[in-house]
């Protein structure tokens, strides 16, 4: 069993770095040390109204500095309670969470849409490979300039005020990209567009999902996906978001 | 400083149990509590067959509570044999499986699985809002509760726990029907039927429509049920619904339940089990209570 932890983290910084989003590094050791890319933290609010933590995703680790870095985007009165806190606060955290992405030397595209975005930063730090960073957003841009030291980057927006108009497949295309690995987060349409494109392309596919979830430890079944196959620990074809995945083998699940 | 409570011939070391669907079997949650600390651990609900659940969103928060329409999903019997009671019986503390069916002989095939299992009591889910078959269609009209129970109990090895729903007329004549159809202990309250709405997007937060409403926001409800059922039996009462401190916890006590499960508090705090265990002992020893079982219906 992968180990996690309860843990009091400190906030050391927090700034909104977009319109909504939020950038917050914070001190956990235990955590830190064990956490991978691609994988989550249970974050708990300090209002008691509020009961279920919110799962964000790891976007950078800093283990000489014991510390892990979440980018959010304030949703609801949990995340906008969250982007009040300031520097030497401290709040209720658990995690390592989930698996994490594969780590493969293949030339990869790293795939990132909206608030999927973040998780791709420390991937792109700790994948050893050649990388094309695939980025779509909306309107305003945020952490391009930290992904551009990391690989390769392409750019979407939807209203086209930055690098191609459109989505991260038209970036693919329009730029005649290639590679030998997808690993995707974003959007339920996007990833399906990627789904759709790595299996018609034939290429490995990772995709991040995230779904409501009340534990975030794989007791509450609230957050299942469905997968092709018969899953081993659920005995039916559903598979638990925050403990078999977040990421799954595109193929091995239904979206 | 006694902390046992007696429940249907059996002894449990306090009256602090997980409530069904919340803990899983126990396995997920052994790494931020000890299960050896708590007096049962009450499993997610079993079924004969595998059940794959509702479709997603199955969870939405509210406030002061949430909602949830997960829908039994469980690997069914062969695999929770196999797989959870192994687990569970590492542990010192007291086993309670909680079974689901779609029709009586479904509880019925659960129950006598279970009869050669070193398992300790039986929950018996009658009160599942969230499923079409089974479940709350069980729970809602006194003569099948009694009938039910009647017909589970004549299978069962271990005592068996009716547990009840909230989405009645009149708690009190539910209680006296499982009493009557030979029920050994009654759990209530099972979640409160709801819905939520996103305006936003304009559609249901749950995939289902409708859930199970659960946290601080039913507590009183179901603090005025408990009272009620232990006004109208013998039987004694596991006492459950939006317990998120010792102070909750000992309250459902005073109203009559002999033993009291934790259910959603588990979601906002991992650990809150054996937290409230210490925060019973905590309460004793402020007011002098020598014996835990003083507090059991002492507010009339």
């Amino acid at each position: 069993m992968a180990e996690k932890f309860k843990e009091q983290a400190v906030i050391i910084r927090q700034e909104e770095i977009s319109y909504g989003i939020y950038s917050m590094w914070m001190r956990t050791d235990r955590i830190t040390a064990l956490a991978k890319p691609g994988q989550f933290v249970s974050v708990y609010c300090q209002e008691g109204s509020r009961l279920l933590p919110r799962p964000i995703s790891i976007c950078e680790i800093d283990r000489e500095d014991c510390s892990v870095r979440i980018v959010y985007r304030v949703v609801g009165k949990g995340t906008e309670e969250l982007s009040q806190m300031r520097t030497g606060r401290s709040l209720d955290i658990v995690g390592p969470l989930g698996n994490g992405f594969p780590l493969k030397e293949k030339k990869a595209f790293l795939i990132g849409g909206g608030i999927g975005i973040p998780p791709m930063l420390e991937l792109a730090k700790e994948l050893n490979c050649e990388k094309q960073l695939i980025l779509g957003y909306r309107d305003s841009l945020f952490l391009q300039e930290e992904f551009k030291k990391l690989g390769k980057l392409y750019v979407a927006t939807e209203d086209g005020s930055y690098g191609t108009e459109g989505n991260v497949l038209d970036v693919i295309r329009e730029n005649g990209l290639e590679a030998e690995i997808i690993y995707a987060c974003g959007p339920m349409p996007m990833l399906c567009a990627v789904k759709a494109f790595a299996r018609e392309r034939q290429i490995e596919c990772w995709v991040s999902l995230e779904e409501r979830m009340a534990c975030g430890i794989g007791a509450c079944l609230g957050c299942v996906c469905n997968s092709k196959e018969r899953d081993s620990h659920t005995n039916v074809n559903n598979k638990r978001i925050c403990k078999e995945g977040p990421v799954f083998r595109a193929e091995e699940v239904e979206f | 400083m006694n902390t046992k409570v007696k429940l249907a011939g059996l002894t449990l070391k306090n009256p602090v149990m997980t409530a069904s669907g919340t803990f899983g079997s126990g396995a997920e949650f052994c790494e931020f509590v000890d299960l050896n600390k708590l007096g049962a651990v009450v499993t997610k609900g079993v079924s004969n067959v595998p059940w794959e659940g509702n479709p997603t969103p199955r969870i939405a928060e509210t406030y002061g509570g949430m909602l949830n329409a997960v829908g039994l999903q469980n690997p069914g019997i062969d695999v929770f044999v196999e797989r959870d009671i192994p687990f569970l019986t590492k542990y010192d503390t007291r086993i309670i499986v909680n079974v689901c069916g779609r029709t009586a002989e479904d509880y019925c095939e659960v129950v006598r699985r279970l009869a050669s299992q070193p398992v300790d009591m039986l929950e018996i889910n009658i009160s599942c809002p969230n499923v079409e078959q089974g479940g709350i269609a069980f729970g809602q009209n006194p003569k099948s509760v009694e009938d039910i129970t009647r017909e589970v109990k004549r299978h069962a090895k271990q005592p068996i726990i009716m547990k009840l729903s909230p989405n009645v007329t009149d708690i009190a004549e539910m209680a006296k029907a499982a009493e009557a159809g030979g029920a050994d202990a009654l759990s209530l309250i099972n979640t409160i039927t709801g819905m939520k709405i996103d305006i936003h997007r304009r559609t249901f937060a749950l995939a289902n429509k409708t859930g199970g409403l659960s946290g601080p926001a039913i507590h009183p409800v179901a603090v005025r049920m408990v009272y009620q059922a232990a006004q109208a039996v013998k039987i004694p009462i596991i006492g459950m619904g939006g317990i998120m401190t010792a102070e909750d916890a000992v309250e459902m006590m005073l109203a009559g339940a002999t033993a009291i499960s934790i259910g959603t508090a588990n979601f906002r705090n991992l650990a809150v089990t054996a937290e409230i265990v210490d925060g019973i002992r905590e309460y004793m020893e402020q007011y002098g209570v020598k014996d835990v079982n003083e507090l059991i219906g002492a507010v009339k």
